[in-house]
């Protein structure tokens, strides 16, 4: 039976508290209260794709990329309307040339449209495999509702039909046009219908359909399910609401996180099932859906191995790990929500789309190289000298191309020195950058994200994580920052 | 068998421009200055001159040798253009040097000339070369020192505040050596307390521990030394030149300490070595050395072997680098506060070692100067390029 063989999930670092939203705005648009809780806010270096890297990178744990046979990745807020992010998101989990990705986009429901599809081609026996990942960070129009109730965040399942943590037993899908809330290419935000038609006639009446659609398929009822989880449109009465119609148990409903992640658009269904596997017991029966243009409900079991994917980040650990972002205009900088007067400094040399290929295996899956006679691990010739990757003569011995690939995004370091650079142009002044020496050898210089400037200290534990560097003239320059190790 | 530069080339006039932000000055009219002062005080003319090397390092500054014979109206001479960024001045002076040495010409020009302030922005412009992926979102020169002092003071167990107050007094001293130079960019006495508490540039430097960038332009006239008496009674002797690029490799290999500048001790010990010098702290009258940042003053003390390693704190402290201390360091204010026209430095360096060489430092002299060195680093921390030169009165 396939299904689903190990989960993860990513969280931003940052949250941002909704009584500071509401002072920002002093209630305007807010029905003069506060809605309760923080939100989950992507850095300034951070977008769906990048959260898709972590996701994938925890999901993945110890399992080879080059064994993943697919990457279907879900969101709503993809960065290019023409270049593949799934592609992107492959290239930097170091997956292999073969595999088969595909962006999905367009609704709320692709995660699990992508799972639907994924699944088909387990059982087909085209793949042995398919990553499925769902991203978003939704822009929402500030002082809104919707600016309170949007947060960021990714989820990503590994599929297959062997060693299966949980059985995907069978699906009941519903297509139909209706969106109560879209963004058309030209929109800066997302827009909606009147709240109450949009709930009335849409999600409260459509994803029920999907689920009693499954359960009747199955013959299943509401108390046969240890967990129900379905995502919420921004109002969570409205997802309270329905499981009392459907006759589901409070407790065993899976919390939506709206109140310390918020609504995660295309990742919300998938990151709540993580959060319910996080928990799930072998024998477990889950009730997964999820809506946006029609719905999908899915019957899920819980296998024995369920162990096997205990030690992941997941969802609990991330939640965990958090810093609250100081005041809103932050916020505003970091979403590039209003123009700041440029820096009197020099610009950025151009993007050389050239540059970046012939150092593709440098930059996305951050290889470097080991000396085959002195053993010793480098990263990469200063770029700004015109060194080019990976170095083709060892740096200690001069050796010349006898060399093994060597990949540094995985390995953890020590921070060797730093500076917090107050005149180097960045969203998140200052600029602190750092030179990292990696655990078992290699060096290099970084940016240093998700950093408090006051703990920064030499010796600290680091680890890397992919994220947007600047975007310039169209592209979006993707590459690795180092971090404090975030437990 | 390779032989020494000592003593076989000599400079017989040096000119240099007043430095700063010169918004009515072009690089052409700082050349004609340059030049016209050099030539005048070697007492030859334009047309005696057989070769010339100039150095631009930026963009807004020139290329070619064209900026030079076509300001100057050079007629058909070889001009050759150098970049070795804040080697270049003194990499210029090299490459004529060996050209005067090996007797193709007997009179040569070097000139280095650099306008910064033409930008519309503040400091240096963009340094990563077109068709070169961008790896750092943003960092600055102080930024890349600034990790050298974190470096410093955590090998040596300096408190941040204390590894301020010792890298403060290198500005201090600069500024009150730099006061008393009419062609200096900065000209103003500073206090410790006020060098420590200065707004921070990129922690832990603070905008007193980074130099200015300056317009400016340097020059010099060259001949073999045997002739040089024949243009003036006191020509200065070159008694080494060199220099050293390293490999690159301080932010990629994980044994570079950060605390010390390896290209900089080793083209320190060659230049000793070419010059027959043995006890640098001894011997050396007065030092002009790249103190782009304090930090860099600090660790080249170091490494040219004015200090033991990790023991600079105690010559700051004392003043053994002030004017009227052991070992004058920055007599004409450094390039903290003489200014730092890239290209143009290493022979503003030279120029002042002239001035002091040949006593018309005025109030800035230095007692008893015979041998005095220059040093300019191009690049940063991780990856450099050393020049060290050694010139003296006596032959």
């Amino acid at each position: 039976m396939a299904g689903i063989t190990s989960y993860g999930a990513y969280i931003p670092l940052h949250r941002l508290a909704r009584t500071e939203l509401f002072r920002a705005w002093s209630g305007i648009g807010m029905l003069g209260m506060s809605v309760p809780g923080e939100k989950a806010v992507a850095s300034y270096d951070e977008d769906c794709v990048t959260m898709a890297v972590e996701a994938v990178i925890d999901c993945m744990g110890k399992i080879d990329p080059k064994t993943i046979d697919g990457l279907f990745f879900a969101s709503t807020t993809h960065p290019y309307s023409e270049k593949q992010s799934s592609a992107i998101i492959a290239a930097a989990a170091d997956m292999g040339r073969n595999v088969r990705v595909a962006d999905f986009a367009g609704s709320l429901r692709t995660g699990t449209i992508a799972i639907t599809a994924a699944l088909d081609a387990i059982k087909a026996k085209s793949a042995k495999n398919i990553m499925v990942a769902a991203a978003d960070a939704r822009p929402a129009a500030p002082s809104g509702l919707m600016e309170q109730g949007f947060g960021d965040g990714a989820a990503a399942l590994l599929l297959g039909d062997k060693d299966v943590i949980a059985s995907i037993e069978g699906s009941y899908s519903i297509c139909d046009e209706f969106s109560g809330v879209w963004r058309a290419h030209t929109d800066s935000f997302v827009r909606s219908w009147e709240d109450r038609m949009v709930l009335d006639k849409g999600y409260s009446e459509i994803l029920p359909e999907a689920i009693t659609g499954v359960m009747n398929k199955f013959n299943l009822k509401a108390s046969d399910f240890a967990k129900v989880v379905y995502d919420s449109p921004l109002d969570v009465r409205a997802h309270i609401k329905l499981s009392k119609s459907l006759g589901f148990d409070a407790a065993k409903v899976q919390d939506t996180m709206f109140m310390n992640l918020g609504n995660t658009g295309t990742a919300q269904a998938m990151m709540m099932m993580v959060a319910a596997l996080e928990e799930a017991k072998a024998g477990d029966k889950i009730l997964f859906a999820s809506y946006g243009n029609g719905a999908d409900a899915f019957v899920i079991e819980v296998s024995q191995f369920i162990e096997i994917a205990r030690d992941r980040r997941g969802i609990k650990a991330h939640l965990a790990s958090k810093r609250m972002v100081n005041n809103y205009e932050t916020y505003l900088r970091w979403r590039g929500l209003i123009p700041l007067e440029p820096a009197q400094r020099p610009e950025l040399t151009p993007t050389s789309i050239s540059a970046l290929r012939r150092d593709r295996k440098a930059i996305l899956p951050l290889y470097g190289v080991k000396c085959k006679k002195c053993g010793t691990p480098e990263y990469r010739p200063p770029a700004w000298a015109g060194g080019r990757a990976p170095a083709r003569i060892c740096v200690m011995c001069q050796a010349k191309d006898q060399f093994e690939d060597y990949k540094f995004a995985d390995k953890k370091g020590k921070l060797f020195n730093f500076t917090h650079d107050y005149i180097a142009t960045t969203p998140d002044p200052p600029a602190t950058n750092v030179i990292i020496d990696f655990d078992g050898g290699g060096r290099g210089m970084f940016d240093f994200t998700d950093r408090d400037p006051d703990k920064v200290a030499v010796g600290m534990p680091v680890e890397m994580t992919f994220r947007k560097l600047f975007f310039d003239r169209g592209i979006h320059n993707y590459y690795w920052k180092a971090r404090p190790v975030r437990v | 068998m390779a032989e020494s530069i000592k003593d076989k080339v000599a400079v017989i006039g040096v000119g240099c421009t007043k430095f700063g932000e010169l918004w009515d000055r072009s690089v052409s009219d700082m050349i004609v200055d340059a030049t016209t002062e050099a030539l005048e005080d070697a007492g030859v003319e334009l047309k005696d001159i057989d070769a010339a090397w100039v150095g631009h390092w930026c963009e807004t500054s020139g290329m070619t040798g064209l900026g030079l014979s076509g300001t100057l109206g050079l007629q058909y001479k070889p001009v050759t253009r150098i970049e070795n960024a804040c080697a270049t001045g003194s990499d210029c002076l090299r490459n004529a040097a060996y050209a005067i040495a090996c007797g193709v010409y007997d009179i040569v020009m070097v000139v280095g000339a650099e306008k910064l302030k033409d930008m519309g922005i503040a400091g240096l412009p963009n340094q990563v070369p077109l068709g070169t992926p961008n790896l750092i979102t943003a960092i600055s020169a102080p930024g890349l020192f600034a990790m050298m002092a974190t470096s410093y003071f955590h090998r040596y167990g300096l408190s941040p505040q204390e590894g301020k107050r010792m890298l403060s007094h290198i500005p201090v001293k600069s500024h009150h050596n730099g006061a008393m130079n009419p062609k200096a960019h900065f000209r103003r006495e500073v206090t410790l307390e006020q060098v420590i508490n200065s707004p921070i540039i990129a922690w832990p430097l603070g905008i007193f521990d980074c130099c200015g960038t300056s317009d400016g332009a340097a020059a010099a006239i060259l001949v073999r030394a045997s002739e040089a008496k024949k243009f003036r009674n006191d020509p200065i002797y070159i008694k080494a030149l060199q220099i050293c690029a390293n490999p690159a490799d301080g932010a990629r290999r994980n044994d570079f300490d950060f605390t010390h500048i390896e290209a900089g001790y080793r083209a320190g010990v060659a230049a000793y070595k070419e010059a027959g010098i043995t006890n640098p702290r001894g011997e050396i009258s007065m030092a002009e050395v790249h103190d782009c940042f304090s930090i860099n003053e600090a660790i080249v003390m170091e490494d040219l072997q004015f200090s033991p390693r990790g023991k600079v704190k105690n010559d700051l402290e004392s003043g053994f680098f002030n004017l009227d201390g052991g070992l004058p360091v920055q007599a004409s204010g450094g390039l903290k506060c003489f200014g730092h026209p890239v290209a143009a430095t290493g022979l503003r360096m030279l120029y002042e070692m002239c001035q002091q060489l040949q006593g018309k430092a005025g109030p800035r002299q230095v007692k008893n100067a015979r041998l005095g060195l220059t040093h300019n680093m191009g690049g940063h921390p991780a990856d450099n390029v050393v020049s060290c030169v050694i010139v003296g009165r006596d032959r």
